[in-house]
C-alpha cells in the first residue's frame, strides 16, 4: 500500500523514529514548531532548523467531537466521522507542540502523563494510498 | 484629552433574522441609539463600525442619510466591537469631535466559525488536519486550567445556566429558556471537558452606541455614562493563544490580564470597585477563567464563588446580566456593544427584571478573541 507524507516538511518520516522538524532562533534561542519564516519573540530572520525530542508529556488536550468545516480535509462524512484526541504536548523544556494524540478517550489521558511521537494515517485517498500525519501516543503504546 | 461620555445605546435583539440584512439591523440599532441620546444622525460627527461578515459597514449611511462624515469599517476578531468603541472614542478624546457613533453588526452562517489558517499567520496545513478550531482552544485552555486550580465540571455548567437564566429575563436575547445544570452536562460533548451548551453560537445581531465630549452630555440627558477606560491588547510572547500550532514552555500572561491592568490604571479605581461585570463567555470556561484575569477573583476562588452564587444578579460580582454571549449568542461585530448596552441600562438603573440591586456605579466589559487580542471597557455613573 502506498503512503504519503500528509505535510513532508514538518515531521521525517518514513524514518526508524520519525521526529518533529522545528525551528531555533539564532540570536535569541525561541524554539518553536514548525519552523517559522521568523522568530515569534524576537522577530529575527535567522532561523536554523531544530529537531524536536520525540518523547514529552501531555500539558493539556482536549477531544474534537464534531466533524470540523473546510478548510479540514480528514475525508469523513458526518456519519463516519469519529472524534478524535488533541493535545499540547511539551517536549523537554523546549516547546509545546499542538498535535493530534492517538487516543480520543478524554478517560485515558491525563494531564502530565508521558506521551511519544508518532506516524498514523490521517486519510485515505480514492486509489487507497494513505496519508500520514503525525500524532502523539501515550508512552510505550506508539 | 476631553472626556468622553455615553449618551445613548441602541440594540437590533441577537439570534436569526431571515433576509434581514446586517446593514438593516445596523440601522435599526444605530437609529435606537440615536432616539435613546435625544440626537438625530445629522448630529453625528464621526462613525466606526465593526463587522466579520460585511466588508463596509459604512453602507448603513445610505440607510440614515448620506451626510458626508468620516466613517470606518474595523475588524478585529471577537474584539471589533471593543476597538469600535475606542477608535470612536479616542476621536472625540482628540477633540476633533463632539458627536460619534460606534456599531458593530453581524450576520453568519451556522456552526462554529472557520477561515484560511494562513490568514492567522498558521501554517496552511492546520487547517486540514483540523486544527484551526477555536472551540478546540477554549477546551484546552479551561482543561488545563481545571487541573490547576480545582474547578469542576459542575462549574461549567452553574456558569452556564446561570447565564441562559440571565437570557430570560432579556427579551433581545437569542436563547431565552432556561437550562438545567444536569442537561447542559449530558448534552453532546463538542470539545473536552466543554459540552454544546456550554459553548455560544454565531448568529445576527447589531448594536449601536452615541459618544459624546463629557462636557456637553448633560445637554442631552440627564444620565450620561462616563466612559473611563478603553483598552485593547494583543497576545504577548509566552501566551497560550488560539490558532497557534506551538506555545513557549516560558508562560506570560494571557492578553486580557494586561488589558485589563491598563483600563483600572486608566480609570483610576480597582476590580474592587466594579459593580457589574460582562465577560467574554464564548463557552462556559472562558467565563470562568476571565474572572479571574480581569482581577475580579484569585485563581481557584471560581469554584466556591459560583456555588455560592457571586454571579448571579443578586450576588456579589453580578456577571453577564444579559445572559453574556451564551444566551445571546454571538454577531462578531456588535458582541462588545451588546455588552456596552447592557452596562449603560444597569448603571441607568432601567434593566427591568435584570437590574442589579443596589444601585451600581462602575460597569466592566471584556472582550477576547483570536488570533489573541482583548478589549477592555470601564463606564461608570
Amino acid at each position: 500500500m502506498t503512503q504519503v507524507a500528509f505535510a513532508p516538511d514538518v515531521f521525517t518520516w518514513p524514518a526508524e523514529e520519525p521526529a518533529l522538524i522545528g525551528g531555533r532562533c539564532v540570536p535569541c534561542g525561541s524554539i518553536t514548531f514548525p519552523a517559522p519564516g521568523s522568530c515569534a519573540r524576537c522577530g529575527s530572520l535567522e532561523i536554523e532548523q531544530h529537531m524536536l525530542p520525540r518523547q514529552g508529556t501531555l500539558w493539556t488536550f482536549t477531544t474534537q467531537g464534531f466533524l470540523p468545516k473546510e478548510p479540514y480535509a480528514g475525508g469523513e462524512t458526518a456519519e463516519t466521522f469519529r472524534p478524535y484526541g488533541v493535545g499540547l504536548v511539551q517536549l523537554g523544556d523546549e516547546v509545546r507542540v499542538e498535535s493530534r494524540l492517538t487516543e480520543n478517550d478524554p478517560d485515558k489521558l491525563r494531564i502530565g502523563m508521558e506521551m511519544e511521537l508518532t506516524v498514523v494515517p490521517f486519510r485515505v485517498e480514492p486509489d487507497g494510498t494513505e496519508v500520514m500525519t503525525f500524532a502523539f501516543a501515550p508512552a510505550g503504546e506508539a | 484629552m476631553e472626556d468622553v461620555a455615553i449618551i445613548g445605546v441602541g440594540l437590533h435583539p441577537f439570534g436569526w433574522f431571515g433576509d434581514k440584512s446586517a446593514i438593516d439591523m445596523g440601522a435599526d440599532a444605530i437609529r435606537a441609539a440615536l432616539s435613546d441620546a435625544g440626537v438625530v444622525w445629522p448630529d453625528v460627527q464621526v462613525a466606526f463600525g465593526g463587522s466579520f461578515e460585511v466588508d463596509n459597514p459604512d453602507a448603513v449611511t445610505s440607510r440614515l442619510g448620506l451626510t458626508g462624515i468620516p466613517f470606518m469599517d474595523v475588524y478585529n476578531g471577537c474584539a471589533t466591537a471593543a476597538t469600535a468603541l475606542q477608535l470612536t472614542a479616542d476621536s472625540i478624546r482628540s477633540g476633533q469631535y463632539d458627536i460619534g457613533v460606534a456599531v458593530g453588526m453581524d450576520k453568519h452562517g451556522h456552526g462554529a466559525f472557520t477561515s484560511d489558517p494562513v490568514d492567522y499567520a498558521a501554517p496552511p496545513w492546520y487547517g486540514e488536519i483540523g486544527h484551526f478550531l477555536t472551540t478546540k482552544f477554549f477546551a484546552m485552555k479551561i482543561n488545563r486550567y481545571m487541573h490547576d486550580h480545582g474547578i469542576s465540571h459542575e462549574t461549567l455548567a452553574r456558569v452556564a445556566a446561570k447565564n441562559y437564566r440571565n437570557g430570560v429575563l432579556n427579551p433581545n436575547a437569542f436563547r431565552r429558556k432556561p437550562m438545567a445544570e444536569e442537561d447542559i452536562l449530558s448534552s453532546r460533548m463538542l470539545n473536552y471537558p466543554l459540552t454544546q451548551y456550554m459553548f455560544c453560537s454565531p448568529d445576527e445581531g447589531a448594536a449601536a452606541v452615541v459618544l459624546c465630549r463629557a462636557d456637553l452630555a448633560k445637554n442631552y440627558t440627564s444620565t450620561p455614562i462616563q466612559l473611563r477606560a478603553t483598552t485593547l491588547r494583543t497576545r504577548r510572547y509566552g501566551a497560550f493563544e488560539v490558532h497557534a500550532p506551538w506555545a513557549a514552555v516560558e508562560q506570560d500572561a494571557a492578553p486580557t490580564v494586561y488589558a485589563s491592568r491598563a483600563a483600572f490604571e486608566q480609570a483610576g479605581i480597582g476590580p474592587e470597585d466594579v459593580d457589574v461585570i460582562q465577560l467574554q463567555d464564548t463557552d462556559a470556561g472562558a467565563e470562568v477563567i476571565h474572572m479571574a484575569e480581569n482581577g475580579f477573583c484569585a485563581d481557584g476562588d471560581q469554584e466556591k464563588l459560583v456555588a455560592e452564587g457571586a454571579t448571579e444578579i443578586g450576588g456579589s460580582l453580578p456577571v453577564n446580566t444579559d445572559g453574556g454571549l451564551i444566551a445571546n449568542g454571538e454577531p462578531i461585530g456588535a458582541s462588545g456593544l451588546r455588552q456596552v448596552h447592557e452596562l449603560v441600562l444597569q448603571l441607568r438603573g432601567t434593566a427591568g427584571d435584570r437590574q442589579v440591586p443596589g444601585e451600581p456605579k462602575v460597569g466592566y466589559a471584556q472582550l477576547y478573541g483570536a488570533p489573541g487580542t482583548a478589549g477592555v471597557s470601564i463606564l461608570s455613573r
